[in-house]
């Protein structure tokens, strides 16, 4: 059986757009709340990426961290992230999850631990922002075992000669970071760009399939759509915690905007 | 785990940068692995070059001011009557603490490299100060981040940071401290790393920071080894190195020189931060077991919950006030070469009155926690025992606590 996330992209290309991938931070603002979100945004939704809040997260900007800032403040745990993904799964059994965090909580709950973990509730996928190749390279196996795919991270940064190691190496979904920033910092470079960089990437292997994250808001989605799939995140924390703050049902806004964002890469 | 002889401790990691294969190494985000490799290429190729050595050691002597002095507290070995007790002054440097030699260099590599700004986090403020110092000396643009509550406690230091041309970005985010500074400094690098350099205030982050900073502060035991044999003819046969330990900066440059040595004859004693003596939140990772953990790009012990989040940390000592510690110091403990322990923020002060009542040193907030446990050791020691403690950092930051915790006359009178 192919993993969901393959499955996700083939079901994308079929209809001829990129893969949309939302990121939603587990717990934001409660437990209750971040799986009803999920629900609401699963119809639109390619793949559902949920972020494992952590507390000194240096790859992350304002809007991501205020997110996990709540959720940890609500104390949301690991152990509750598992049970999230499994009562989504319930909702929705083929949609593709994918956790993302930092290595630290991984380590604490130990390796071999979180991976059966993650296989039982269902996870199918992990980014893991602070364990760069080759760092990453035995937990990458070990999540190989498990059907899980572990998402490389590239980066403008990255020189031609490690683009080539690492998606050698990699699994059938890498993640390429569009410009030099933290999450949801302003686009400062043209899609143009972003496109040229990231054309230059798939060429090393056009199987592979590759997401752009970074940046992306509803203004900028639709100019991007040549690529495989695509991340909005901040934007989608903005979102919640602009509901939050007017008093309004982050779900329904969410959901509203998640569906504008699959209308712009149609 | 071993400690090798005649290899400089930064040099002692693996390939992946870890040392005694699990401390530090670089967890960091992808971006930044091509910036870290460019400064690791350049620190080891210029840690060789004799004309950069030169260069270095002209600005150490000449603008940092070395050696910095090295003297006997006559009153306070009389009066505590064990060991003899000796300082090694380096509060003397230029600006007031230890935290110039990684400052100069960081800034001495950012020239190298062509990078036109430079960012830096800061607890206590004297990170922060330094490398304001050294970047209006070197013509380059500074920023740096500084938790508000530690703009809040440590203005004398804010206000010379902004007089140097620094800006100082304020970090709301976490505690409001150290550990959110150097998260955001971090932060900041990622999406500036093209035009950027950072210099990381302590022996922490991910390795190369680790290494630069070591092999800067190691300045203070190489100057050190000079005194102690001027003074005594040889090195001491009992000799005691106590210094105040938070990221781990000025302890591991105070004791680098003398690592070969056995530790029955130069040992070294680390006095971590144990906050509020009523507070169950401390700054010692090492004294208090914590277990290993990803902090800031590098393994090491960390405070933390037991789902890896880094616990909020208490101290009356900015400077001290990080939930983690360098992954040297963790090498130097589970090898047993050093011995740690802690201070409490009462014991500090308590330690602080002593130094001040008794001699003209006015040790800071964080080496007032060395003097403390250096002090209470000394008493039961024998006459032939060396004590020193480095004193590096001078109190003048922490006028606004010292005088609302012991009252105006300890600050006015010295």
């Amino acid at each position: 059986m192919s993993n969901p996330i393959s499955v996700a992209f083939k079901k994308a290309r079929a209809e001829n757009r990129p893969a949309l991938l939302t990121y939603t931070v587990a717990g934001d603002s409660s437990k209750k709340q971040s799986l009803n979100i999920l629900k609401a945004i699963s119809k639109n939704a390619d793949i559902l990426e949920l972020g494992v809040p952590h507390n000194t997260p240096v790859a992350d900007g304002s809007q991501i961290q205020t997110s996990a800032y709540r959720a940890i403040k609500k104390g949301i745990k690991i152990n509750d992230i598992f049970r999230i993904v499994r009562d989504f799964k319930k909702f929705d059994k083929n949609k593709p999850i994918i956790l993302m965090g930092y290595y630290n909580m991984i380590f604490q709950y130990g390796a071999n631990n979180f991976l059966n973990k993650c296989k039982t509730s269902g996870v199918n996928g992990l980014i893991v922002v602070d364990l760069p190749w080759p760092e990453n390279k035995d937990f990458a196996k070990k999540c190989k075992k498990k059907s899980i795919y572990f998402i490389q991270l590239l980066s403008p940064t990255t020189t031609s000669k490690r683009l080539k190691e690492i998606i050698q190496n990699s699994h059938p979904m890498n993640y390429f970071i569009s410009m030099l920033s933290t999450t949801g910092g302003k686009l400062k470079v043209s899609p143009l760009e972003i496109l040229k960089n990231y054309n230059r990437i798939k060429k090393i292997n056009p199987k592979k399939e590759i997401v752009i994250g970074f940046g992306i808001t509803d203004k900028t989605i639709g100019k991007l759509k040549s690529a495989d799939g695509l991340v909005v995140g901040s934007a989608i924390c903005k979102e919640i915690t602009r509901s939050l703050n007017s008093r309004q049902n982050p779900v329904t806004n969410v959901g509203k905007l998640v569906r504008k964002l699959k209308n712009r890469i149609k | 785990m071993k400690l090798k002889k005649g290899v400089p401790v930064i040099d002692q990691g693996n390939s992946l940068g870890f040392w005694g294969g699990k401390f530090g190494g670089n967890f960091v985000p992808e971006t930044l692995k091509k910036p870290i490799e460019d400064l690791e290429i350049l620190f080891n190729k210029l840690k060789k070059d004799k004309k950069f050595i030169t260069e270095r050691d002209k600005y150490f002597k000449n603008w940092v001011g070395a050696p910095t002095r090295f003297i006997k507290l006559e009153n306070l070995t009389n009066h505590i009557g064990g060991a003899q007790i000796w300082s090694k002054v380096v509060s003397d440097a230029n600006g007031g603490a230890h935290k110039i030699y990684n400052a100069t260099v960081h800034c001495l590599l950012a020239k190298r490299s062509g990078k036109k700004i430079i960012c830096g986090d800061t607890g206590a403020g004297y990170a922060g100060k330094m490398l304001s110092m050294a970047a209006k000396k070197f013509g380059l643009k500074c920023k740096i981040f500084m938790g508000a509550k530690d703009i809040a406690r440590q203005q004398p230091n804010v206000k010379a940071m902004k007089k140097n041309g620094a800006e100082v970005i304020p970090v709301y985010s976490g505690s409001q401290t150290l550990v959110d500074a150097v998260s955001e400094c971090m932060r900041f690098w990622v999406a500036n790393c093209d035009t950027t350099a950072m210099c990381v205030g302590s022996t922490v982050g991910p390795a190369v920071f680790v290494r630069i900073c070591g092999w800067s502060t190691s300045q203070i035991s190489r100057e050190l080894k000079v005194q102690l044999i001027y003074e005594f003819g040889s090195i001491p046969k009992k000799l005691k190195l106590y210094n105040c330990v938070g990221g781990g900066s000025s302890s591991f440059g105070f004791w680098n020189e003398f690592m070969d040595y056995d530790k029955k004859q130069v040992e070294f004693i680390g006095v971590e931060a144990g906050g509020p003596k009523k507070s169950k939140k401390h700054a010692a990772p090492l004294t208090y077991g914590s277990k290993i953990g990803i902090l800031h790009g590098a393994a090491q012990y960390v405070n933390q919950n037991s789902d890896g989040q880094i616990e909020e940390t208490e101290s009356i000592s900015a400077g001290l006030d990080y939930p983690g510690i360098s992954p040297l110091h963790c090498f130097l403990k589970d090898t047993k070469r050093a011995r740690y322990t802690a201070a409490s923020d009462e014991e500090a002060l308590n330690a602080y009155k002593l130094v001040t009542k008794f001699e003209d040193l006015r040790p800071s907030l964080e080496p007032s926690h060395a003097f403390f446990v250096a002090l209470k050791e000394a008493k039961k020691l024998s006459k032939d025992t060396v004590v020193v403690i480095n004193s590096c950092g001078d109190a003048y930051k922490d006028r606004g606590i010292l005088e609302q915790r012991l009252g105006k006359k300890y600050v006015k009178s010295n």
